[in-house]
């Protein structure tokens, strides 16, 4: 290079252009060099990688949400199956314009506005690629039309599936649960794409829940070539789907949903048990929600209406409504009895009640000298307070545990609250005192301190007539159950009261119109309101007061099939809610046409069917919620 | 040269034309398969531009050298107003503006300014008394005469033409003699500088677009989406590349831009590695060819002129396929000839033109050694 100082000539400037410019040309050669070694690396040594980035590109892999197992009753009828069905989806992360895309929607698929507002606030909290449904269910000619105008609607995902269906709707809602899609927490467990596959769902309560790796399937996929836009140039290939396996219920399905609609517009629950298994034949809590409009995913203003019934429709009561059993513990309290050595045939005089100490136990007749057979045919309050009295309740309680009461039963992951069959040693653990006799005469006509469920009513029912153990179950099994360590005389004189109960008794208006079929049964109601309250929780007072019926029953008397516990909410009593109810279904078992033709009757005075009086029902809410319709006055200010 | 042919023809600088066209066929075959297979919208009209440009070329390189040195101020001068002027209408608008719109063509001024340069510093030195080559004077016009322009374009925004206008001119200033130690110095100052210039001068979609080099992979999804997929496209198509009109990253659009600054990917994807090569060796022939012709020239001007041409050429293909490579950030820079694009064949064509021009004024003078080719 020219040093300064030196002379400038045209020629030293020449030769320094000249080596300048190879200079540039060497520099620029160097870059040709790096471009084609970076060129060459990318291509030969990452081309594995960047082949397969290419391809991932391009195929997209859909996977086809498996059709769910069905669930079938034990005579392998349809509880819940799957329908064809067009559905649509958001998937949030691609939707560009989420109003825009709401309001398009909105007018093609005709949507109300309610379902507007719920699809907007679903929109809201969703994120990623976990799809928000918009609605399924879709005819074809919506479908179609949506389809077309697809390339607008980015993240909009019209489906062709498969979707749940409940035949019978509410009756089954409580026992079977439902299907919905999975949450974002349920994703982060185990980040299965399935579990965002647009219209896949998975079961969220009862049966769905709890059998979900059997029912689930797997799913089938499906190989497009994709444009960087998402749309679908070519199929590549398609895999099916496995169907998941039917699960097979002891549930009678004709008995399932007659039960459910013989309980009208009452809140209650029912359990049938078959007296040789133990297998459950009916399990119905209502009123229920329809597990139906669930698994669509419910709407906010349906769900509201369920959730402000008093009714509680949400609530299963078979296995979680707690109720005092009130008589319906006397035929069991009766082999406890005849266990301790008491004679059956030993009278005890009743002149309207018993007295203990300074405090006198009201019966509710004066049914004069009674023995063991009568006091339960009578469900005289003094015979068994005589015998608490003398027995202690402390070897009534054990005999009742032994009859199921109290009991949490392994029964398919369904949440039960057990309740509580009180004794001495429960009493000083949780209220720190001694037993009293006077606690042993409320608990042994099922007040006080003793609480159960309905299934465990059922199940104590069932035991009392199979002189077995028998234990509820759901999923059909074959083991033989043991029988009760009771001689059957015990409770054959049991049995015989409950006979006598329907044949002549509190339940006398009960008898099934049927040739040569007895029902046995007991009555218990059970008060709602304190017995120091003062008032009883008779008819005249507000219903959210009033007594609860109750029914425990089997028939045939000579040798029992079927074994039942109805509980009637604030029904007023077992003879006058809950014994009809038990009547009527057991008529069902054995002339299922007679029984129909009674309930159809009995149904359009009330309204309808189950489906028909829910639409009624959620439109005067529906009314009512957008202010065309006023509030209804509360009962009190009616009473 | 045969005898039968006529002097004109056979004295037409064959060997860039055939290097010329033989890089733009290619484009047109690229983008009629970036165009799904189809003449329009790009093939067709890139090869109608081509050869408008190229006859304009040809044109060009009939003017004298006296004409090329008496119109470079005037017409530089003509440009920076109008540079001035696009900038004053873009401010008025509101946003960034590059064009004026003349009704049958946009005329983008800061394109012309990139040769503009180029020519002036290159006349300029040549008025330059010899003695003061490497005073404070040979200095500060050349810098003026960068500095205007490249503030016009840089605050338009255009990054990538402010450097082309800059890299240009300083190219010019150090084969004109200019003392290297105040290269290295602007060098070291410029690095300094970088810094400064990241922070306060860039708008933030620039200053994302270096960082997003620095590392694609923080955004697949957004401006490093651009260089994740160009490098997909390249590396997928390995060394025979996937065949013609197969390109999978092209066709279902995933290669964003696959026919203007991605069209060397698009190439790459169905060509591969041999493709690339000779992409890249037709480019070497054409530098070595335009190096030669500033050689050669006898006069000072040409050789300056000569030197900087070929630099604001291969900036434009050195920065493209760095950029498409993921070796430099995404600055919207065409691949000559390959890109379609009707402004940026024009400025090369004019610099082809140029050259061209150099070349005949050394063929007919005779003066001068020859150095290479």
């Amino acid at each position: 290079m020219i040093r300064p100082g030196k002379l400038i000539t045209r020629n030293s400037l020449n030769i320094t252009f000249n080596r300048r410019t190879m200079l540039i040309g060497g520099a620029q050669g160097l870059v040709g060099a790096i471009l084609a070694g970076r060129m060459a690396y990318i291509s030969i040594v990452e081309n594995e990688r960047y082949k397969m980035l290419s391809e991932s590109n391009r195929v997209n892999l859909t996977l086809i949400p498996p059709r769910r197992g069905w669930i079938i009753d034990r005579h392998g009828k349809p509880l819940a199956n799957n329908k064809a069905d067009f559905r649509v989806d958001l998937i949030p992360q691609r939707v560009r314009d989420v109003d825009g895309t709401i309001d398009q929607l909105s007018s093609i698929l005709k949507m109300t506005p309610d379902k507007v507002d719920d699809l907007r606030a679903a929109m809201k909290d969703a994120r990623g690629l976990q799809p928000v449904p918009v609605a399924a269910g879709l005819s074809y000619e919506d479908f179609a039309a949506l389809s077309v105008r697809l390339p607008d609607l980015p993240g909009v995902a019209p489906q062709r599936g498969f979707s749940r269906q409940y035949p019978t709707g509410a009756a089954v809602g409580h026992l079977l649960g439902y299907v919905g899609i999975a949450n974002a927490e349920e994703y982060e467990e185990n980040k299965n794409p399935l579990l965002i596959t647009p219209g896949f769902k998975i079961g969220k309560d009862g049966l769905e829940k709890y059998f979900e790796p059997q029912l689930q399937g797997k799913p089938g996929a499906r190989k497009v070539e994709v444009t960087a836009r998402g749309k679908i140039v070519r199929e590549l290939g398609v895999q099916e789907d496995v169907p998941g396996k039917p699960l097979k219920l002891t549930i009678d399905g004709g008995l399932q949903e007659f039960v459910a609609r013989r309980m009208g517009r009452e809140s209650g629950a029912a359990v049938v048990i078959d007296c040789q298994t133990g297998g459950i034949l009916a399990f119905s809590s209502m009123p229920c929600f329809d597990p139906n409009s669930f698994s669509d995913g419910i709407g906010r203003l349906e769900y509201s209406m369920l959730s402000q019934d008093e009714r509680v429709p949400l609530l299963n009561k078979a296995t979680r409504g707690l109720y005092p059993p009130g008589s319906t513990l006397k035929p069991m309290a009766a082999v406890a009895c005849l266990q301790h050595g008491v004679d059956p045939e030993e009278t005890v005089n009743c002149p309207g009640g018993y007295r203990l100490g300074n405090r006198f136990y009201q019966c509710l007749g004066r049914h004069g000298p009674v023995n063991m057979v009568r006091a339960i045919e009578k469900s005289c309050n003094t015979y068994f307070y005589a015998q608490a009295h003398r027995l202690g309740y402390d070897k009534i309680a054990m005999v009742a545990r032994e009859m199921g009461l109290g009991e949490d039963f392994n029964l398919a992951g369904l949440n039960q609250r057990y309740g509580t069959i009180p004794d001495s040693e429960w009493k000083m653990r949780k209220f720190k005192q001694e037993w009293t006799a006077s606690d042993s005469l409320n608990a042994v006509i099922g007040q006080g301190y003793v609480i159960v469920n309905p299934l465990q009513l059922a199940v104590m029912v069932a035991r009392l007539a199979s002189g077995r153990k028998l234990y509820p179950h759901l999923i059909p099994n074959t083991r033989t159950a043991p029988t009760l360590p009771y001689p059957p005389e015990h409770l054959a004189i049991a049995q015989q009261g409950m006979a006598q109960v329907v044949s002549q008794g509190t339940a006398a208006r009960s008898k099934l119109p049927l040739e040569g079929i007895a029902m046995a049964g007991k009555t218990g109601t059970a008060q709602v309101r304190g017995l120091g309250s003062g008032s009883r929780g008779g008819a005249g007072v507000p219903w959210k007061y009033r007594d609860h019926g109750l029914f425990v029953c089997f028939a045939p008397v000579e040798q029992p099939l079927y074994a039942a516990a109805v509980v009637i909410e604030h029904g007023l009593g077992g003879s006058r809610a809950a014994a009809p109810v038990a009547k009527d279904f057991m008529t069902y078992m054995f002339d299922p046409q007679k029984a129909m033709d009674s309930l159809l009757a009995m149904e359009a005075g009330w309204g309808g069917n189950i489906q028909q009086r829910m639409a009624a029902e959620f439109d005067l809410f529906r009314a009512r919620a957008e202010g065309r319709l006023p509030e209804p006055p509360t009962e009190e200010a009616a009473d | 040269m045969l005898a039968f042919v006529p002097r004109p023809v056979a004295e037409l600088p064959w060997q860039i034309i055939f290097i010329t066209v033989a890089i733009a066929g290619f484009g047109v075959i690229v983008l009629y398969s970036a165009a799904g297979g189809s003449v329009s919208p790009w093939a067709g009209i890139h090869a109608l531009r081509f050869v408008v440009f190229l006859a304009m070329a040809l044109v060009i390189r009939l003017f004298s050298e006296n004409f090329v040195k008496w119109g470079t101020f005037p017409a530089y001068a003509l440009f920076a107003v109008l540079l001035l002027l696009v900038e004053l209408a873009g401010a008025v608008k509101g946003g960034s503006q590059r064009w004026i719109e003349l009704g049958f063509i946009r005329l983008q001024p800061s394109e012309f300014m990139k040769p503009l340069v180029v020519l002036a510093i290159a006349r300029f030195y040549e008025m330059l008394p010899i003695g003061q080559a490497r005073s404070w004077s040979a200095i500060w016009p050349p810098l003026v005469l960068i500095g205007v322009p490249w503030f016009l374009v840089m605050t338009q925004p255009d990054l990538g033409t402010s450097i082309a206008i800059m890299t240009g001119g300083v190219t010019v200033m150090f084969l004109a003699g200019v003392p290297l130690r105040l290269f290295i110095g602007a060098g070291l100052a410029g690095a300094a500088f970088v810094p400064f210039a990241f922070f306060f001068l860039l708008k933030e979609y620039q200053q994302n677009r270096v960082l997003i080099f620095l590392d694609p992979e923080s955004d697949p999804l957004g401006t490093g989406y651009h260089i994740s997929q160009s490098k997909i496209a390249i590396g997928s198509g390995g060394i025979g590349g996937k065949g013609y009109l197969q390109g999978s990253q092209s066709h279902l659009d995933y290669l964003p831009e696959g026919h203007t600054d991605f069209v060397f990917a698009t190439m790459a994807e169905e060509w591969g590695l041999i493709g690339g090569l000779f992409v890249i060796a037709m480019f070497a022939l054409l530098l070595r060819w335009s190096t030669a012709v500033s050689l050669n020239a006898p006069s000072r001007f040409g050789k300056l002129a000569g030197g900087g041409l070929t630099m604001v050429i291969f900036f434009y293909i050195a920065i493209n396929m760095l950029m498409v490579m993921g070796l430099a950030p995404v600055v919207g820079i065409p691949l000559p000839f390959l890109s379609y694009g009707g402004s940026s064949m024009m400025t090369i064509m004019i610099c082809i033109g140029l050259l061209m021009g150099i070349e005949r004024t050394t063929r007919q003078g005779g003066g001068g050694g020859r150095v290479l080719a």
